[in-house]
This record gives C-alpha cells, structure tokens and sequence, in this order.
C-alpha cells in the first residue's frame, strides 16, 4: 500500500513537475558527475541537478589532468558545457563538501546525492625513505604543469639532476615522461600553465627511467599513449631486449587481450629499433622492467633530500585466473636520481559521514547504490545517496568509462525511485538550489557560478592567445576568485 | 582560380576521359557531369571528401551512379541500445557519426570526430560490410582498444565515410546494458 501511494505521490509528482522537482545534487564536476547529470535529465524530464565541486572552474581531470599536448581529448568540454546550459541544470563552483557543507546538509537539502568527486589523493609505497625532498606524486606533478591551484607552487626541482625516475608504467607515468622529455617549444603553443613551462625551459633532465614492477607485457599504458611517447622527436629509446622474452603464462595473457598485445608489439618494435648509436646531448627514455621499489636513499651532501633508489629485481608468479604478480627475488639495484616521480595510482578520500572501504579507496557500492558500510552486506543502503566515477570504481579507465558508470548509477537511482525505495521521501519537495544558495550565503562561501567560469574561461583564452596558446590558465585562487567575480 | 577550382577542373578532366569511353556517354552524360562537377566541388569545399577519394570514385563508376548516390546517399540503418532501427539516407563523405547526430540518433562524440575517445564506436553487422571498409588506421585501433564491449567488427563511427559501396551497412551502437545475444547478434571477443 505504501508502495503504491508512493508511486502515485511520485506519478503526480512527475507529471507536475513544475511545482515539485525532484532536486539531485552532483558533487563533483568532472566526467563522472556531467555525464550522470546528463543521463538523470534525459531520463527524467522532473529532475532538476545542481552540480558542485570544490574549484571555481568545472571538467575536473579533464581541466586539470588530461596532458596539455593533448586537445583533442579537452573536446569533451563542449558536451559537458551544453548539458549545464540546460535550464534544469546549474553549477556552483567554490562549494566544497566536508568543509563549505557537510554531507548529512546536503542530503537534508535533496532528494537524491550523487557523490562523483574522484581520486584526490595517492597511493603510497610505504618503504623508507618516502618522504625526502625531491619525491613528489604524479598526481601532484600534473596538477602543476595543469595550473591547478592546489599544486601551483611545486616548484620541482628539475635543474639539479639530468635523471628522473618515475615509478610506475601506467597512462600517467607516460604523461609524465613526455611533457620532461618532449621538446620545449612544442609545449609552449599548448595550455601548459606558464610557470611549468619556464621550469621545464630550464631542466636539465635528459634520461628519464619509467620503472615497472612487472614486465612489458603487463605494462598498464595503452597504444595510443606508448605510440606517443616512443615518437617523442630526437629521442632514444632503451628497452631491455632479454625483458620482452615471454613465459607461456605471458602468452596466455597476450592471448586474451587486445590491448596487452598492442603494447607488447610496440614494444618489441622500439626495442628493436634502437640500436642506431647515441648522439650527444641526445634525450633518453628508459623502460626498466621487473624492478620493485625498496627504499629510498638520502643525499649525503642535500640533507633530507633523495639521491636515488633501491630496487629489488622481481619475477612473476601466477595467481589464478591468468593474473601474475611479481615477487621479489633477493637481487637489488640502484637507480641514482634526485627527483622521483611516483606515478603507482590515486585515491579517493572520504568525507564524514560517508562509509568508505579504505583499504580499496572506493565508496563501498552495489551499482552505484551505497552501502551502509563495507561489511558486504548488500541489503543495507545508505538511502538516496549514489556514487559513481573513480570514487566508485577506483582510479582507472578513460573519460568514457565514466559515461558508462554513470549510465549504471542513475540506472540503479531510476530503479530505486520506481520500486519505492526512494518514493516515499521524493514526495516530500525539498530546498534543493535554494536551500543550497541561502546556507552558502550565511556561511559566506563565495559560489561561484558558470557564468562566472565563463568569465575565467574568456580571459584565459585571451590571455592566452597573446602567447599563441589556446589558453593561459589561471593558476591561484586568487585570480580565479577575482576573474569569476 | 583558387585550388579547390584546380582540383575540380583535375577531376573533371579525369572524368571527362572516362566518360567518353564508356558505353552510355551521350548528351544526357555531359549534363551529369556538371552535376558531377557541383557535386564534387561541394564535397571537397566541405572537406566531405579528399581529391583522392574522388578520382577513386570517378574511375570506378559510371556517372549516373555517383550523380544518384551523391544527391540522395547512401542507405544506412542504426540499430540503437534497445534494439529499435532507424533508417537514414547518408550523402556520400559524411561520416556515420554526423549522419547520426543530423539524425538524432543517440551516438555519443566525446572528441567530435578527432579520434580521441572511442565513444563513437559502432558495430558493424554484417562481415560483408566490414570488409568493404579500408582497414583501420593504427590511431583508430588504438582508440578501439579502449572501445567498450569491443567485437570483430567494431568501427569507430566517426572513421567511417560514407560511399557507394556501403549502400544497405546496418550498424549496431552497444550499450553497457544491452545484450546481443537476445537480438540474435553475438559479439566475438578480440
Ligand atoms: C593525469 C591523468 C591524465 C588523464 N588523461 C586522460 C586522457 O587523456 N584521456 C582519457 O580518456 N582519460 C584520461 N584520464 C582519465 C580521466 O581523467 C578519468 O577517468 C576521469 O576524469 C575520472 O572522472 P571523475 O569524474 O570520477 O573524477 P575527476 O575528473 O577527478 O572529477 C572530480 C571532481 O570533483 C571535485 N572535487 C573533489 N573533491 C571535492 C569535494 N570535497 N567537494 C566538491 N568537489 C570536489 C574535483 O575538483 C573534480 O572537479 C586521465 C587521468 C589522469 C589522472
Ligand atoms: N591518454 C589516456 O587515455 C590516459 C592518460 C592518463 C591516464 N589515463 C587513465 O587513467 C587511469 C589511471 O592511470 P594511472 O597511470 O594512474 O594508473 P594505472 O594504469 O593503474 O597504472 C598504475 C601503475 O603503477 C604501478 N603500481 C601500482 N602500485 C605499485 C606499487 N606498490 N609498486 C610499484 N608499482 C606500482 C602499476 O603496476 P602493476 O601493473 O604491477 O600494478 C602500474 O604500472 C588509467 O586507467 C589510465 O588509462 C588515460
Ligand atoms: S568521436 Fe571521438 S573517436 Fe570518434
């Protein structure tokens, strides 16, 4: 009976929908929560979304992760920004949850919470010595060259040493390895933020070592990105022939998927490919495999600042299901550089009030529903609060991996609302954008709105194309508050 | 004359020889070729289609074919993410991901045609079909990769151009959430 009340209460509720919306807050404006917003519109003509995120600008990694050299990627932009000129759609940036608006307001405020506000933290190796100087995650590292505000001064040091390392052989890892190794000028005429720009005119890095635990055939990068950085110009390429051997277990894995194989390939051609001789000065890139981290060591003339690393040499056993790991073997060996860039994977934080499976790093979730806790208890859920993106999944896969999540987190919601889950407290009308904006104004928290991002946005481009950039970023909070005013 | 206006006289010229050669040239024929003319200047000017792929295509059918496929394209059918089929006439240089979107059919263009998010990506349906395609470039494969629920004979809609011999292709858009087995279609693992 209360089932069918609650359909009613919501059919009218639907069917009338200009005196009671059902008020959806998205936290976090980056593929993840645009594309959710988009699916919950377009399936739903009675919902009204407000996404929020912590910076005055929208897009997320798409803004602040995806490499400057690549635009093409950024295109994205376009969709997301025609989906919140929908006049059912609105964004307030500055607003960030845990601090701005705890998680239990926000729920009081809506009838649905979709938590998409990624992976801002790293994994760590937990070995010695990974807190010297000169030590820097990857995640902090592209924030820099990105002009995110959080990580403008950086400042690594890259004039003191011709070697980097990057731990790590991920998407990320090779990110990193092409903006130290690719030619300067190239960058200049990308949005590269300018203070990265004249560090990076300046470095005197010339060999970088992307070092995996495992081997080439389980490198985590994809083609397009390996293509990319083997085609960096005036730049030699070390593989380690006797590495790309491979195991029946490697053909196995080879075997069933495509990607591992098309990296292998590339691989194995490079490899080959690099025997012409070495020019003075020339850059070098090269892949170590099967090396595990260990430790790091301390300068003994830089106090508290790294001079390089131990690594422990590893070999790969399998653990079901066509999985291998790799186990150390007992030999060492050292890697002499002063800047390490650990490039092993993010991860997500929590918020209070939020249950949270630290161990993964992900919201503990059945489809996007979340869980009471992380107990595996599937029956007990956290009522109208949905995750979706790197905070639901963990920190992998492609901008459009998240459209694909969000098409099973707002399924999930459309599935709830109908079988009365969710029915009976979306009868109630809430606050929503209103309530939001009155609690924001009390507490003085400066919202910023899209069109003052759009205000951020022009003067980029302007700035920008003065230097024959497609943008100059705006890279504190400063100039980001003030250009949005 | 502008270089659009010298490639157009390179085709013509190109065509003329054809032509006159072939078994139907008559009056009606130097008619088509204005049209052929129009046509192919549109198709470059828009950058619908290459030099090359014109020439390719002058040298290879008779005029009154390209003329009727040029003005009223090619027949294409969408099979959208709950099975239901649409069917559209695609001018020859379109890609299929502007044929869907002039459309409204709900393929998704994350890059809009930059080869850059394997969002595009369509199904094939028939083997047939595929393989009248040109093989993919290494930067398609690379982005088909990563292209959800990947099959044999999986495109990038964006990559594939419309043209004579794709007349009658039907193409399957896959959704996370859609089975092929209950349409009848199973998708082969790469
Ligand atoms: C360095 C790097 C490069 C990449 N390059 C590519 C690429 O070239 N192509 C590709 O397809 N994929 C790429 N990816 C992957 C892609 O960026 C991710 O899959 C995608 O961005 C994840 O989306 P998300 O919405 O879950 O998280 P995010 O994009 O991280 O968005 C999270 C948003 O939440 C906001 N936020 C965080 N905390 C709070 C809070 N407490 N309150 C309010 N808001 C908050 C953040 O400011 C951010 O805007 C890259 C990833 C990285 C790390
Ligand atoms: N152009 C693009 O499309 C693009 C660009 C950037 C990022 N992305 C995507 O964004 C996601 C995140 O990328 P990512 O590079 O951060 O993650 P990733 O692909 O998961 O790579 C993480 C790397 O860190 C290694 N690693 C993890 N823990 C380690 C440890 N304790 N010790 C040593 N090595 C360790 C992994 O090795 P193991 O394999 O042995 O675990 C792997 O090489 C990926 O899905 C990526 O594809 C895409
Ligand atoms: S639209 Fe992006 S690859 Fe086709």
């Amino acid at each position: 009976m209360a089932i069918f009340q609650a359909r009613t209460c919501l059919s009218r509720a639907f069917s009338t929908l200009a005196y009671h919306p059902l008020r959806v807050c998205v936290v976090g404006s980056g593929p993840a929560g645009f594309y959710t917003a988009e699916k919950l519109m377009k399936a739903h003509q009675g919902a009204e979304v407000d996404i929020i995120d912590r910076l005055p600008t929208p897009f997320g990694l798409v803004r602040s992760g995806v490499a400057p050299d690549h635009p093409e990627t950024k295109i994205v932009v376009n969709q997301f920004s025609r989906v919140v000129q929908h006049e059912r759609c609105s964004f307030f940036g500055n607003v960030t949850l845990g601090s701005s608006i705890s998680l239990a307001e926000l729920r009081e405020l809506y009838h649905v919470v979709v938590l998409a506000y990624g992976a801002e933290s790293d994994r760590v190796l937990g070995i010695p010595g990974e807190d010297l100087f000169g030590i820097h995650s990857a995640r902090e590292f592209v924030w820099w060259y990105n002009g995110h505000p959080d990580c403008k001064n950086l400042d690594p040091d890259l004039k003191n040493t011709d070697t980097a390392v990057i731990l790590g052989q991920g998407n990320v890892a090779l990110d990193v390895a092409r903006i130290l190794l690719r030619p300067v000028t190239e960058l200049a005429t990308t949005d590269i933020a300018t203070h990265a720009l004249h560090v990076l005119e300046e470095s005197s890095i010339r060999r970088v070592y992307l070092v995996g635990r495992r081997g080439p055939v389980q490198a985590a990068c994809t083609a397009k990105e390996l293509r990319e950085v083997l085609g960096i110009k005036d730049i030699r390429i070390h593989i380690p022939e006797a590495d790309l051997l491979k195991s029946p277990e490697d053909e196995e894995e080879i075997k069933n998927s495509r990607i591992q194989r098309r990296v292998y390939e590339l691989l194995s051609k490079a490899a080959s490919n690099g025997h012409s001789s070495p020019r003075l000065g020339q850059r070098e890139l090269h892949f170590v495999f099967f090396r595990k981290p260990d430790s790091f060591f301390e300068s003994d003339n830089r106090k508290g600042h790294v001079s390089g690393m131990h690594f422990e040499k590893t070999v790969l056993k399998g653990v079901g299901g066509g999985k291998q790991i790799a186990v150390g073997s007992g030999q060492f060996e050292d890697i002499e550089s002063r800047i390490v860039l650990k490039s092993i994977g993010y991860k997500s934080v929590p918020v209070d009030g939020l249950p949270f499976d630290h161990q993964k790093g992900v919201v503990p979730n059945i489809r996007g529903r979340v869980l009471h806790d992380s107990s595996g208890d599937q029956t007990l859920l956290e009522e109208g609060l949905y995750v979706c993106g790197w905070l639901k999944r963990g920190p992998t896969g492609i901008i459009a991996t998240n459209l694909y999540c969000a098409e099973e987190t707002v399924a999930s919601l459309f599935e709830d609302l109908d079988q009365g889950v969710l029915a009976l407290q979306s009868c109630l009308p809430k606050p929503g954008k209103e309530g939001l904006l009155r609690l924001l104004g009390n507490r003085n928290v400066q919202v910023v709105p899209f069109s003052g991002w759009e205000r951020i946005d022009s003067t980029e481009r302007r700035l920008g194309s003065l230097k024959n950039k497609p943008r100059e970023k705006l890279a504190t909070w400063e100039e980001l508050l003030k250009t949005a005013m | 004359m502008t270089e659009t206006k010298v490639i157009q006289r390179a085709i013509f010229q190109k065509h003329h020889q054809f032509s006159t050669t072939a078994d139907n040239a008559s009056e009606q024929g130097s008619e088509q070729e204005e049209k052929c003319v129009k046509i192919f200047g549109h198709q470059l000017l828009n950058g619908l289609a290459t030099t090359h792929q014109l020439v390719a295509w002058v040298t290879r059918w008779t005029c009154s074919i390209i003329v009727e496929d040029m003005m009223i394209g090619i027949s294409v059918t969408f099979v959208d993410k709950d099975g239901e089929e649409k069917h559209l006439k695609v001018p020859i240089g379109m890609s299929m991901l502007e044929a869907a979107h002039e459309n409204d059919i709900e393929l998704e263009g994350a890059c809009e045609g930059s080869l850059a998010c394997s969002t595009c990506h369509v199904i094939v349906m028939d083997m047939e079909y595929y393989n009248k395609l040109e093989d993919p470039s290494d930067e398609e494969n690379d982005m088909l990769d990563l292209a959800f629920g990947l099959t044999e004979t999986s495109r990038l809609g964006c990559q594939v151009i419309a043209k004579p011999e794709l007349d009658g292709i039907r193409l399957a858009i896959p959704a996370a959430t859609r089975n092929f087995a209950v349409d009848g279609y199973v998708p082969k693992p790469h």
